[in-house]
């Protein structure tokens, strides 16, 4: 591809296509459509085009781009809204803004840490956009340098950022992402599909954990309930007037770091198979990595703000060259993306390795209307950012159901089975009792999130090289450790080192108190048991599925010597330690409720909808708890249940869904909604 | 979004007037209407699939076709290589005709070989449009350089890697039409889809590979082009006999019974290439099926396969389909039948075959 000849009159071709009204119109109406719904927690890119893909058939293809483009491009920037504002993960790209975000924005700084996501965002949105603009026409033979122990090295370094995640007690963070990635492993194995903690009868269980619902369980219900035992407002201070200014200054003086962080962003993207999941992790440990201050991460420092948000948007234009050039989808979202491209037009576009050749001006249009989506969807957010930050002076009582809603709702979306509520419950358990006793989630997540390409990318480079070395001893050696390779393990080598040197400074769960010897003791040993249980069950597995024994019985053994050192030194040690850290002592004066009666609510929910279907339960449950728990009038409780269910259900009808029936819909033929 | 809101309102609406006066739609007796009505289309598996291109082309195109325009959304149900989505659909029984499912060779192939997962019976459902395809096999440029100088005997010393998704798979064709031309491949598992193994060929980590033909046609054909990649074989496909000939969407490739015949490690008769025809037949003839649930009245059979069959006379139903489908037969009527029969049959002795070749070659049980 001649730069000159070819490159540059496509870019100014596609700068002319893009700028026509009607093109810059369907632009602004994906841009809005893809705000609104990745306001919401748990819905993401893959909601959004889904809602899309009816309309792209035979659609003029410039239109159709527009309107996907624009909707995949902001999605990223306005997850960030529930990140900090709640605490909740807006979508798997925001799940490290939680660390900081969120303790801004009780320190009634929502509005400064909104528009600091927001400049961020918006600067790797465009960096990628411009990234891609050179990179695209030499992209192919760098992306196929990444072969298996390149991609391997990859996760592995994705993996080392468990090192600077993991806590005041680092094994505790390691048993915490070793418990992550046995979880990730669940169902059935990618080599020999043999089945791991599942039967043929627990069909659920045979897929695995899907991400949306695990990172909703792991920060959104703690943080949920936490909250609302404490029954005030989020922020109890009020919004700082103006904050906004305080953001983008904030960015500006981190700008290297955004720099930084953005290319980050893209280059993770750019690799197919690693997906953006970790983009954020990865972002945020280098952040922290290369600060000079870490005292304020995890309490709210701004820098853990801007370091993620820079690499998340940055990744939609990385994550757009393994879709346009090799026609592989580097995330779900890419993947309708895809079809939907296939669908435009007469089909003409082609996504895949004839895209550049063929439809190069398409292919730059893409690049930038990624561009200019990115800088709509940011004006946008920073105008309504004063606005919604107010959200964190309500009274988190009237807040939680209606949150609460929409991520059972977003996990139903998973696998549309009532087990999905039953998993987000469970993990939920499990996320509440981590940050209770100070294990480390975030090291938890990586875990679940690099499980699945670990253990792949761990079988396949090992039977190629195995292939390899019987051709010849030199030519295996080559394929495993080639230069990218060993540059990786170096850097790796490196990232660890800082990390474990650093992480008694990181408290990704703020201080904790440590309290009696007795609970953190019983919840270790739970811990152990289910990582027991998961050993004995994966070593089990009879030898011809060897291949997919190996990495749960690895992780499970590791995970067991941690274990084990833990009870040591609990034996050992007074209970003063962080070892015994336990945030019910801490928080003793704070909660005005008790933890089973708040969980209660929920589990009444789970077993309404069981039996009666999620509409009947879910409006139950909201007049019920608006009623009692909040202590709200009748009417006032009947007009906010209307409201909210009115509300899911406009949702669901737009996304074409269906709600979680229960036993009652197997007797009775009931209308939608209620189905 | 407007106009889904609208016309699920409608539906609402629909539904809610249906319950005061009866099953007034289904009255006149010439079929169904399905005006305001949303059809559901269950795909088992994930957006990114063959199977969701294959549905997403035909959903715009039925909801032209029906009566009543109903508004056509696919729904994806991934999990279990397909059978949790057959399964979910095994369950349902005819209600109104708004709900079809989509099955492919991956939902064939495990009820096929008698997989536990399975609890499903094709022959409870109702077909209305069957859809076929090829593959073709594909190797990189040396090494086709040294078959065409040395014959298919320069290959038998390569270690063969080979990008698969699992053995019990649609990829159980191209493994053992390789096993019985006496190549040594290393299936190596775990791909997630043709795409991620296409690109393992690319990094040059895979040596041999096969796309089905429309991947073949924006995926590899490119590459053959630049001439990293050179096509082998194509499995072929049935004439109006039933016999396997040259793929019509690939004239010029030998079909997989030329290149065994010329092989002298492989047979076109015996247990090995009945096994193998009978599972080609199963997988890519009729690959991917539209059904009715168990219960349909012929009514609605009908309507279906009066809209699939008007899509497939459209005028301009080449022009739009070759890209994205190929030229493959598509089966409505009868016709479908008789694909549904030979796809979800095949003889003891083959399924026999292929179990314990399975067993003994890559340990896979089947219990």
């Amino acid at each position: 591809m001649d730069l000159f000849a070819d490159a540059l009159p496509a870019l100014s071709d596609a700068f002319g296509m893009i700028l026509q009204f009607q093109v810059l119109g369907f632009l602004i109406l994906g841009v809005v459509m893809g705000l609104c719904i990745g306001v919401f927690p748990g819905l993401g890119g893959i909601a959004g085009l889904s809602l899309l893909l009816p309309f792209m058939f035979g659609m003029e293809p410039l239109l159709g781009l527009a309107l996907m483009v624009g909707m995949v491009a902001v999605v990223p920037t306005s997850d960030t809204f529930a990140s900090v504002l709640m605490g909740i993960p807006g979508s798997s790209a925001s799940q490290a803004t939680v660390l900081d975000g969120f303790p801004l924005a009780k320190k009634g700084q929502a509005a400064r840490a909104l528009s600091a996501a927001f400049a961020s965002s918006l600067f790797g949105g465009v960096l990628g956009a411009t990234f891609l603009t050179f990179f695209i026409l030499a992209a192919r033979p760098i992306v196929l340098l990444f072969q298996t122990p390149e991609l391997l090295m990859v996760t592995i370094f994705g993996l080392s950022m468990v090192g600077i995640l993991a806590g005041r007690v680092a094994i505790k963070g390691i048993v915490a992402a070793g418990l992550g990635l046995l979880i990730g492993t669940i169902g059935e194995g990618s080599s020999a599909g043999a089945l791991r903690m599942s039967t043929f009868d627990t069909p659920y269980l045979m897929d695995g954990f899907k991400l949306v619902i695990v990172g909703l369980a792991i920060f959104a219900i703690p943080e949920i309930i936490a909250l609302l035992r404490q029954d005030k407002a989020i922020s109890d201070r009020q919004v700082l007037g103006g904050g906004w200014m305080t953001g983008i200054k904030d960015w500006w003086s981190n700008i290297w770091l955004s720099v930084r962080c953005s290319l980050i962003g893209v280059a993770v993207g750019v690799i197919p198979g690693l997906g953006g999941s970790v983009v954020d992790w990865i972002a945020y440990g280098h952040t922290v990595q290369t600060a000079k201050d870490r005292s304020q991460f995890g309490k709210g420092d701004i820098r853990g703000v801007i370091g993620p948000e820079s690499s998340n948007n940055a990744k939609e234009g990385g994550g757009l060259v393994p879709t346009l050039l090799f026609g592989i989808p580097g995330s779900g979202s890419m993947a309708i993306f895809i079809s939907g491209v296939a669908l435009l037009g007469t089909g003409q576009i082609e996504v895949g390795p004839s895209m550049i050749n063929n439809n190069l001006n398409f292919t730059y249009a893409i690049v930038w209307l990624l561009a200019l989506a990115n800088v709509v969807g940011t004006i946008i957010c920073i105008i309504a950012s004063g606005g919604i930050a107010r959200l964190t002076n309500i009274r988190f009582a009237l807040l939680a159901p209606f949150l609460f809603m929409i991520i059972a709702f977003a996990a139903f979306q998973s696998r549309q089975s009532i087990w999905d509520l039953v998993a987000l419950f469970g993990i939920g358990i499990l996320g509440i009792m981590m940050r209770r006793f100070d294990w480390s989630r975030p090291a938890f997540l990586i875990g679940f999130v690099l499980a699945s390409p670990a253990e792949r990318y761990t079988n396949q480079a090992f039977q190629i090289a195995r292939s390899r070395f019987r051709r010849g001893f030199d030519e295996g050696l080559d394929y495993i450790f080639s230069p990218i390779v060993i540059v990786l393990i170096v850097i790796t080598v490196l990232s660890i080192y800082v990390g474990l040197k650093q992480a008694k400074n990181i408290q990704a769960e703020g201080d904790v108190n440590s309290g009696g010897k007795r609970a953190p003791l019983v919840f270790l040993l739970a811990i152990t048991a289910y990582i027991g249980l998961a050993y004995w069950n994966a070593a089990a597995i009879p030898d011809y599925a060897q291949m997919d024994r190996v990495f749960p019985v690895f992780v499970a053994t590791v995970s067991l010597i941690g274990c084990a050192v833990l009870l040591v030194q609990m034996r050992l040690q007074p209970e003063t330690t962080p070892l015994f850290a336990d945030r019910e002592v801490e928080d003793r004066d704070v909660n005005t409720y008790g933890l089973w009666p708040t969980m209660g609510w929920f589990a009444a929910l789970l077993i309404g909808t069981a039996l009666f279907g999620f509409i009947l339960s879910l409006a139950g449950f909201l007049f019920c708890f608006i009623r009692y728990r909040a202590g709200k009038s009748v009417g006032f409780a009947a007009i906010y249940t209307a409201v909210g269910i009115a509300f899911i259900c406009a949702m669901a009808a737009s996304l074409n869904r269906d709600f979680p029936p229960g036993l009652l819909q197997s007797f009775f033929d009931l209308p939608w909604p209620l189905t | 979004m407007i106009n889904t809101i609208t016309k699920r309102s409608a539906a609402l609406f629909a539904g809610a007037s249906a319950l005061c006066f009866g099953t007034a739609a289904l009255a006149d007796g010439h079929g169904l209407d399905l005006s305001g009505e949303t059809v559901e289309w269950i795909i088992p598996f994930s957006e990114t699939g063959g199977s969701a291109r294959w549905a997403n082309f035909y959903a715009p195109l039925l909801s032209e076709a029906l009566p009543g325009n109903p508004t056509v959304v696919v729904t994806f149900m991934p999990g279990a290589g397909s059978t949790t989505g057959a399964n979910h659909f095994q369950g349902l029984e005819y209600e109104d005709g708004t709900t079809i499912f989509g099955s492919s060779g991956s939902t064939q192939f495990p009820y096929l070989l008698n997989d536990p997962r399975v609890r499903y019976e094709y022959g409870d459902w109702n077909v209305v449009l069957a859809s076929g395809t090829g593959g073709v096999v594909y190797l990189p440029a040396d090494l086709a350089t040294a078959m065409e100088n040395g014959g298919i005997d320069a290959l038998m010393d390569e270690n063969f890697i080979y990008g698969s998704q699992g053995a019990t798979r649609l990829d159980l064709v191209p493994l053992l039409a390789w096993e019985m031309l006496g190549l040594d491949v290393e299936p190596v598992f775990g791909i997630e889809g043709r795409g991620d193994g296409r690109l393992m060929f690319e990094r040059g980590e895979a040596n041999i590979d096969y796309q089905t033909s429309s991947s073949y046609l924006s995926g590899v054909a490119p590459l053959v082009e630049a001439g990293t990649a050179v096509p082998w074989f194509s499995f072929g496909a049935l004439d109006a006999d039933g016999n396997i000939v040259r793929d019509p969407t690939f004239p010029d490739m030998p079909s997989f019974a030329e290149v065994c015949e010329a092989a002298p490690a492989c047979e076109t008769s015996g247990p090995a290439w009945d096994a193998w025809e009978a599972f080609f037949v199963a997988g890519f003839p009729a690959q991917k099926m539209v059904f009715l649930p168990a219960g349909a009245p012929q009514e609605a059979i009908d309507t279906y396969t009066q809209a699939f069959a008007a899509i497939t006379e459209r005028a301009d139903f080449e022009e739009i389909s070759v890209a994205r489908l190929g030229i493959y037969p598509q089966l409505t009527g009868d016709a479908a039948q008789t694909a549904l029969e030979s796809a979800t049959v095949v003889p003891e002795e083959a399924s026999d075959f292929v179990i314990n070749w399975l067993g003994e070659r890559y340990g896979v049980v089947l219990q």
